[in-house]
């Protein structure tokens, strides 16, 4: 489980988060959604220690993340995997090297093992026969796929994946959501997923933080999205051309 | 930004960031006084963190062996190139300007005190800041702006010890082969061009390669380029990781880590020679 208590956070004049208090659960699928600006990116970087918050705090667990010493942030940082909105591969490294470095620097496999498990990986997520490859060789569909496998490869117990559907096209992102669905029943994860889109919320999301202007307007699950009656989310779900399909696809569930 | 990747001292980083923004409108030699602060500052604790032992001793050997190849066996051409001519050219500049009661021993004697002490030591560095500085710092820099740095972060991995140790530690032990070879090669083309040009005999040339030699002119030859390449390794890193944009700021890093690599080895330069030849 990941909290966040009274979550601040300002650049200069610009305060972008307002005290967010957020619960993510174990096992669930859990979606920040709201416009661009926000706030969502800011929010998941504060919880994964790239950017400090201001005040308030950041809990992993039992451990107060925000509070832990360098050493101790890293221990944590270990058991957390974040797939990238550009995917953030390493573009020295072929996809195989991408996908076992984690393990390579934190796990005491033997390299044959550490093989197996990258290459589990990558067929889970469909390249296999890619693994020759290096990054710019490949479509930003196919480097997303491997900046998830690279994500779970540690069998990671936190999973934050940014815009994990942007630049997809519909069948991979369908793919792409399954998976994220899968493994985060699989491992038990606590996974975050910060999307714009209402199909991924509507199909996996088990439990959806709504932000508006660094506030958490809105916090529920997938069937109350519709009546919550706040009218900045109202919008955005509106905004969406998948209006139609979504009261259908709810109704269907 | 207050973006706190790398190392603790970062923290106030974006608050001091904006306090630079806010005294530059106000009062320019006091923003000059504070920003200079401010990088000398961040530059150090940044050195501290690339000093940080290695998480991985395995990973870490072979990014060494691999930055060897890139700082190094990559830079020999060039280094040989240089060499090669700019050996000749002081032997027959000097060649020119002898006569009269000036033994033609001195042109073996200039080229070996040339090449020993300035050229090979503080040339060459300053050339190859050019090449494999701004090299680091594009390098780094677009790992910063495609998020790489980040997620080395995210994995629990100290990006900058991960990723500027085994460069500095390339720099420094490579940069005295190639230096080195500079001398040597430089050596050898005055002796070459004076052979051939008829500008000194041999004989001549090699009295005065062995005149008044003194050794600890090469020892205070290496101590200088261990400490340009430490310079201009960490200086180019730090460029290419406080790199914030896209491909523009990238250049510019790039740009900036050449210029100001050259200005501090020059400056060192200035410190060392006064501190070991005086």
């Amino acid at each position: 489980m990941i909290r966040a208590n009274g979550v601040k956070k300002a650049f200069g004049e610009k305060v972008v988060l307002h005290g967010i208090d957020a619960e993510f659960q174990s096992g669930q699928v859990n979606f920040i959604i709201g416009r661009s600006g926000s706030g969502k990116s800011v929010l998941t970087k504060c919880m994964v220690g790239l950017l400090e918050v201001d005040s308030g705090r950041v809990q992993y667990g039992d451990s107060v993340f925000s509070e832990l010493n360098r050493r101790d942030r890293e221990a944590v940082r270990r058991e957390i995997g974040m797939l990238f909105q550009g995917g953030a591969l390493f573009d020295s490294m072929t996809v195989l090297e991408n996908v076992e470095f984690p393990l390579r620097m934190f796990s005491d496999m033997a390299e044959d093992e550490r093989k197996e498990r990258a290459m589990e990986c990558l067929r889970r997520v469909e390249l296999l026969g890619a693994e020759h490859l290096f990054p710019a060789e490949v479509s930003g569909g196919m480097q997303k796929r491997v900046a998830l496998a690279r994500a779970i490869v540690g069998k990671p117990k936190y999973l934050f994946c940014d815009e994990p559907n942007s630049g997809l096209d519909p069948q991979t992102a369908i793919i792409i959501d399954n998976l994220i669905k899968d493994l985060t029943q699989e491992y038990g994860t606590t996974t975050v997923v910060i999307s714009h889109d209402m199909n991924s919320v509507i199909e996996i999301g088990d439990s959806i933080h709504f932000l508006h202007e660094g506030r958490v307007a809105w916090q529920g699950d997938r069937q109350g999205i519709l009546d919550s009656g706040v009218s900045s989310l109202d919008q955005f779900v509106y905004a969406s051309d998948l209006m139609k399909d979504i009261r259908n696809q709810l109704r269907r569930k | 930004m207050g973006k706190t990747v790398g190392f603790s001292a970062q923290s106030g980083e974006g608050r001091a960031a904006g306090l630079i923004h806010q005294r530059r409108a106000r009062c320019l030699p006091s923003f000059v006084g504070m920003a200079l602060l401010f990088h000398i500052g961040r530059f150090f604790s940044f050195f501290a963190a690339a000093l940080r032992r290695p998480q991985k001793g395995r990973v870490f050997a072979k990014a060494t062996v691999i930055e060897l190849e890139v700082i190094g066996v990559q830079s020999v051409g060039i280094v040989a190139l240089l060499s090669l001519f700019m050996g000749a050219v002081i032997a027959i500049q000097t060649a020119h300007q002898i006569g009269g009661w000036i033994p033609a021993y001195t042109v073996g004697f200039t080229v070996r005190q040339t090449m020993i002490l300035e050229f090979a030591p503080t040339i060459i560095p300053v050339i190859l800041s050019g090449k494999v500085g701004s090299n680091i710092a594009s390098q780094i820099g677009t790992m910063q702006v495609t998020e790489q740095i980040d997620a080395l972060e995210v994995m629990g991995v100290r990006s900058i010890s991960h990723l500027v140790l085994p460069k500095l530690l390339a720099a420094v032990l490579i940069f005295p082969f190639l230096v080195v070879i500079s001398m040597v090669l430089g050596i050898g083309a005055g002796a070459f061009i004076c052979d051939v040009a008829e500008l000194s005999t041999y004989a001549d040339f090699k009295y005065g390669l062995q005149m008044d030699f003194s050794p600890f002119d090469v020892t205070y030859a290496l101590i200088k380029t261990c400490v340009f390449a430490l310079i201009i390794t960490s200086v180019s890193a730090y460029h290419g990781y406080y790199t914030q944009g896209g491909a523009r700021e990238v250049g510019r890093s790039s740009t900036k880590a050449v210029v100001y690599s050259v200005v501090i080895v020059m400056v060192a330069n200035l410190v060392i020679t006064q501190l070991l030849l005086t």
